[in-house]
């Protein structure tokens, strides 16, 4: 077994783990919409509008995930100034937030049927889960600005540990408020999902995380191909900048 | 089936989100591969990279 020479580097960021991983995702997406809406029996309140629940509460979950990962990385850029987290924190803050993103939006599709409306300002899961997902927006807004990158990891880093003090609000919420929330308490702890229903919730949570898996893998490489050019093209600036310089000295030498 | 229409919609905007977010990846990836020298780009000398 011999290993590639780094010049025939392919120019993608796949490997195999990846690709297996990319597998499994597709398969296990397809068991999830057979079961989601063939298989797992109808609610008895909310007949057939349960179903969503087998793509909110996955994105719920992985946002709690992404942005706690978040945290752990911007954690760790401020202690160690690990570039290998700050990478970590950023693509996982980007996956949060469409993990976030979709469960405002399919808790509000799902509201509509079941509570009558898609939206309630005085439900606190609602107001603090919107509140974080704004935070986490600011996070990949300082994120963007241009200057030093050290500097920006900090601020970011910072926005994240912020952000992330509201995590265990979101997830409490419906228990410290529960009179001021439509939402119930949690869906896989309460007992009340059937076994297929359960099953398949869990399957759409398994699912979901394998994607945030693979999607990581690829978006680290993302994030490290993004720095390397960043880093050579300054390098390249720096070089010519000397070579400048050293030609005006040369010129007023003569 | 019920409510087939906020299930369409949930369903297929979740599932669309993240189909695009994982193309969008996979070309930033090969946009950035291409652009930085073959040295810089190190898991893909590994044998894990086929």
């Amino acid at each position: 077994m011999t290993t590639p020479a780094i010049s025939e580097a392919p120019v993608h960021t796949r490997s195999t783990t990846s690709r297996l991983l990319g597998v499994a995702v597709l398969v296990g997406l397809v068991a999830l919409v057979v079961l989601g809406f063939f298989g797992a029996p109808e609610d008895d309140e909310q007949a057939d509008a349960v179903r969503l629940i087998f793509v909110h509460v996955p994105s719920a979950l992985l946002t709690y995930a992404a942005f706690s990962v978040t945290a752990v990385g911007s954690v760790m850029w401020l202690w160690k100034r690990s570039v290998w987290w700050d990478l970590v924190a950023h693509g996982s803050a980007e996956l949060g937030v469409i993990f976030c993103g979709l469960t405002l939006f399919t808790g509000s599709v799902w509201g509509r049927p079941t509570w009558n409306t898609y939206w309630d300002w005085g439900d606190v899961r609602l107001v603090t889960t919107l509140i974080l997902f704004l935070l986490m927006i600011g996070y990949l807004a300082v994120r963007s600005m241009g200057g030093d990158e050290s500097a920006i990891a900090t601020r970011s880093a910072i926005v994240a540990l912020i952000a992330a003090v509201n995590l265990p609000i979101v997830n409490r919420s419906v228990e410290w408020w529960f009179d001021r929330t439509l939402h119930q308490k949690s869906s896989l702890t309460d007992g009340n999902l059937e076994d297929l229903t359960l099953f398949t919730l869990l399957l759409g949570v398994v699912v979901w995380s394998i994607f945030y898996v693979w999607a990581m893998i690829h978006r680290f490489r993302v994030g490290w191909l993004e720095r390397e050019l960043r880093v050579g093209d300054l390098d390249l600036a720096i070089e010519q900048r000397r070579a400048e310089a050293h030609a005006a000295g040369d010129g007023g030498d003569q | 089936m019920t409510h087939l229409g906020y299930l369409l919609v949930g369903w297929g905007v979740s599932l669309g989100a993240l189909g695009l977010y994982a193309v969008r990846v996979i070309q930033r990836g090969r946009q950035a591969a291409a652009r930085v020298p073959a040295n810089r780009r190190r898991w893909l000398a590994s044998e894990d990279a086929s």
